[in-house]
């Protein structure tokens, strides 16, 4: 199973128990402290996944998120103290899939990261339409007119689990469920934030959206193909 | 609202048709006019007059209204008014002067003209009599016969010397007996001496010799001739023969009227002038004053809202001004203020956002090692593995305390915001119960939910009700000693409300406020050694007020408690009335007050139709229950433990200790290390507890029977 991870996180001693913690499970850490050096070390060691403290000196961890997201569609989970609304939709607006709020348990953060890695592991040939889209889930791509568009990971996940069941209306809870693998009901920043995100890549008009629309007051739903 | 009174007219009619009320019974004048006149008969005075008073009043609504808010209007109205009053009495008094003054000089003139004309008229009949002097006695029959040309020679030469200004009237002496026929009444210039003459003077003229005076209006024979209001001066005169006879001059007062008038419409004119033109003057100056203090409240108002730039523009150096620059320096210092305390509860919520980072990446840490020491403590010497465990629950412990006290702290700040959208409160109820459902397992509790049938919706926070109703849930079952818990839920009008009753030890009375205080202890002299931070119910609180809803507790020692959360269906929409009554229908009290009036039946009835539902639900939330103890990847990152119990005194505080801190740590999928719990409450004592419970209220239903 892949399972190299980056860790930027500037704290040495959270670090070093990440260390120890993500060795245990069988990941594969690498570290970095320092904002200005986390995309090189990101190009160098080319991780799974990067776990991503959003304080940091140097550049911000914002800023780290959206460099690696502009070059890679790799999961990113922010470990972030605030829970602040501000800073958890800043931080998945810059692109970041999914958060953990300090002070976390170790199972707690396996889980969720063995949720990021453990999409796309085995894709069933699949073709699926929705909108004036073509997704090839098992090419992993989304074509509209013939021209692909690039999505990352989780957004494709996201657009899959709607066009799978057009006729059906997702919940954000059920959303959660099933793309991002929580079991309890939680944050639905998430899905909204990602909505918005997919919507920005897929939409014509994302003013008006036809791919993912809005059911008020229950959720989510794919357009009419 | 001519339909309104329409429509409830026929109504008192139909209420009041059986009472015996006649035409004379009604009470008022007004009603018996209306009863006549308006209507036939049968409607009693009162409200229909009260229904003729307001139509009468109705339209004066809008006037009135104005009259209250307008100093403009009041101002000028009273000064118009005043200066009504004012130039009224001026003119009274300047024309009763003018009149005086006019009247003065004509009577002197008159009095002398006619003070003249009777020495005249004496001195033609004494000249008449020195003619006939000679043979005075034998010539009286020619003497007498000679009187009446003479009567009317001296008439004509009389009024002709006034060339039209006054008229001259004779009239025979009332006491003279013999009035031969030339001794008649004469009167110059056809003046009616009848009419023209007032009795009155005639007795006068008559009882005096010297002359007397009247005013009278004139009258003429010839038709016409307008009677004109005169001064009429008469005196007892002799005529030749020495026989009395009554002379009157008569002044028609004409001019002095015209001129007495022309004063008046002058008077009138220039008063009214006066009056409109003070009018207008209050207006002006009003307006002066009041613009400046209509800008100032309207600025006021926009500031009141949040403007706080907006300033008053200041001319000049009057007081005016003076209030416009006092009101500018209070708006300056109210802005400065403000922005302080901004910036203060901007660095607020920074310190607590950094304080929060500082102090969470060190736990973390900590956290991490004491998991993976705890996971390893099979390995350690007993002493170390307790240690371990030791570790792992307080740091669950200090992290549930360190997010209360964040999450409150953001509160403070002002800097927890509302993500309010439409969600049906049924949900959350759901998910909350179904949380609690181990916990409730372990306490014997069953927990059932009523008034679900319909969907709940309100615009609210899922987030924080879930947090509130967990806590609120929580509490009860843990109080509850192991009776029913009831969660009910509501919605009327524009509000929803879900109300939380147990049957525990309740709250003493005043307890019911403090609950609600941070790290409120029901008994201070124990010791804290429970869990919960003692946050709970004052983040609730403050969830709620977030919502602009309500958090309200209601208890009786040894009745239980309830807790009633009640929020408006649309944010920003002002609470007026909660669905659910804060005391339950079975409350104490209320069972008290029941007892003299109905059946115990009611409220058994409620009692047991949810508890079908009830075990519906619990049967099918049963698969749920073992999933916290599954070690589920169930991470709730924002939702915040907030368990934080009310402390009721117990007996064991170490099995309580641990069965209050595992629901806070259920959501965050914790270390659930002890499944053991449960078994140390004994089955036979809840059981035993339940029967208590059964064997209670079969007893009350026996004394409510019994009453």
């Amino acid at each position: 199973m892949k399972g190299r991870v980056l860790v930027v996180d500037d704290d040495t001693a959270l670090a070093e128990m990440l260390g120890i913690v993500l060795r245990g499970e069988g990941f594969e850490p690498s570290f970095v402290a320092d904002g200005d050096k986390a995309l090189a070390a990101f190009r160098e060691s080319k991780p799974d996944l990067v776990l991503l403290d959003l304080m940091l000196p140097g550049r911000d961890g914002i800023e780290v998120c959206r460099l690696i997201r502009a070059e890679s569609g790799v999961p990113i989970v922010m470990l972030t103290a605030k829970s602040d609304t501000v800073d958890v939709v800043v931080g998945l607006e810059s692109g970041a899939d999914d958060y953990i709020v300090k002070p976390f348990k170790p199972k707690e953060l396996v889980a969720r990261i063995r949720a990021r890695l453990r999409r796309s592991e085995e894709p069933a040939p699949e073709q699926l339409a929705i909108g004036d889209l073509v997704i090839d889930v098992a090419g992993h791509s989304v074509k509209r007119d013939g021209q692909s568009i690039a999505l990352t990971p989780l957004e494709f996940d996201l657009l899959v689990a709607l066009a799978r069941k057009p006729w059906q209306v997702f919940t954000r809870e059920v959303l959660l469920e099933q793309v991002w693998g929580y079991r309890h009901a939680a944050d639905t920043r998430l899905v909204n934030v990602h909505v918005q995100r997919l919507r920005s890549k897929v939409e014509k008009d994302p003013e008006r959206p036809e791919i993912v629309v809005t059911v008020r007051g229950v959720g989510y739903k794919a357009g009419p193909s | 609202m001519s339909e309104d009174s329409a429509a409830s007219s026929p109504g008192r009619t139909g209420a009041q048709a059986g009472r015996p009320v006649g035409p004379k019974t009604s009470g008022s004048r007004w009603g018996r006019f209306l009863e006549g006149g308006l209507l036939q008969g049968g409607v009693q005075g009162s409200p229909v007059l009260r229904l003729f008073l307001r139509w009468v009043r109705r339209p004066l609504l809008p006037v009135m209204r104005l009259w209250r808010r307008n100093i403009q209007l009041k101002v000028v109205a009273t000064t118009l008014l005043m200066s009504l009053g004012v130039v009224l009495l001026l003119g009274f008094v300047v024309i009763g002067q003018v009149r005086n003054g006019l009247l003065d000089a004509k009577v002197k003139a008159s009095q002398s003209q006619a003070t003249g004309g009777f020495a005249v008229a004496k001195q033609k009949a004494d000249e008449a009599a020195a003619g006939t002097g000679d043979d005075s006695a034998p010539a009286d029959a020619r003497t007498e016969q000679n009187v009446s040309p003479w009567m009317g020679d001296l008439v004509e030469s009389l009024s002709s010397g006034g060339q039209g200004a006054f008229d001259v009237v004779t009239l025979p002496a009332a006491a003279g007996d013999d009035s031969g026929g030339g001794r008649g009444p004469r009167a110059s210039g056809d003046v009616d001496w009848a009419a023209s003459v007032p009795e009155e003077l005639r007795g006068r003229v008559d009882s005096y010799t010297t002359a007397a005076q009247s005013y009278t209006r004139i009258t003429y024979d010839k038709p016409g001739k307008d009677s004109q209001p005169a001064l009429v001066i008469g005196k007892q005169v002799n005529d030749p023969n020495g026989d009395p006879y009554q002379l009157y001059y008569l002044f028609p007062l004409t001019q002095e009227e015209k001129s007495l008038s022309l004063v008046k419409g002058t008077l009138a004119t220039a008063g009214l002038f006066v009056v409109v033109l003070l009018g207008a003057i209050a207006w002006l100056v009003v307006r002066q004053v009041v613009t400046p203090v209509r800008m100032a409240a309207g600025i006021a108002e926009r500031l009141s809202a949040g403007r706080l730039q907006e300033r008053m523009k200041v001319t000049g150096e009057d007081d005016i001004a003076r209030l416009g620059e006092a009101f500018n320096k209070m708006a300056q210092s109210l802005q400065l203020k403000i922005q302080q305390l901004e910036d203060l509860s901007r660095m607020q919520r920074r310190f607590v956002s950094d304080v929060s980072h500082e102090l969470r990446t060190p736990l973390t840490t900590v956290r991490m090692a004491a998991d993976v020491i705890h996971e390893a403590r099979e390995d350690f010497d007993p002493v170390t593995a307790r240690s371990a465990e030791l570790l792992a629950d307080q740091l669950d412990r200090f992290e549930s305390l360190l997010a209360d006290l964040l999450e409150i702290s953001r509160f403070d700040a002002g800097a927890a915001a509302l993500e309010a959208e439409p969600i049906d409160l049924r949900e959350v109820v759901r998910r909350v119960v179904s949380g609690a459902e181990p916990l409730a397992e372990r306490k014997r509790t069953t927990i059932r939910v009523v008034g679900d049938q319909q969907p709940v919706v309100a615009e609210a926070d899922a987030r924080r009700v879930e947090r509130v109703l967990r806590n609120l849930v929580v509490n009860a079952v843990e109080h509850g000693e192991g009776k029913d818990v009831v969660v009910k839920l509501a919605a009327a009008g524009g509000a929803v409300a879900v109300a939380v009753r147990d049957y525990g030890v309740g709250l003493k009375p005043g307890e019911a406020t403090r609950v609600f205080s941070r790290f409120w202890r029901a008994d201070p002299a124990r010791a804290r050694t429970t869990g919960g931070t003692g946050l709970g119910l004052s983040i609730a609180l403050e969830d709620a007020r977030l919502h602009g809803g309500w958090l309200q507790a209601w208890g009786e020692p040894g009745g239980g408690s309830q807790f009633r959360l009640t929020l408006p269906r649309t944010a920003d929409e002002p609470l007026r009335g909660s669905p659910i009554p804060l005391e339950p229908k079975d409350s104490r009290r209320h069972r008290g007050l029941n007892d003299a009036g109905l059946p115990r039946g009611g409220s058994e009835k409620t009692a047991t139709v949810p508890a079908q539902s009830a075990g519906d639900q619990t049967s099918s939330r049963d698969p749920i229950v073992p999933r916290p103890a599954a070690l589920a990847p169930s991470a709730d990152p924002t939702a915040l433990p907030g368990n934080g119990a009310r402390v009721v005194p117990r007996s064991t505080s170490r099995p309580r200790r641990q069965e209050e801190t595992a629901p806070g740590e259920e959501p965050r999928g914790g270390t659930v290390s002890r499944p053991d719990t449960g078994a140390q409450s004994p089955p036979g004592e809840s059981a035993k507890s339940s029967e208590d419970q059964s064997v209670e209220s079969y007893e009350q239903g026996e004394a409510f029977r019994g009453r």
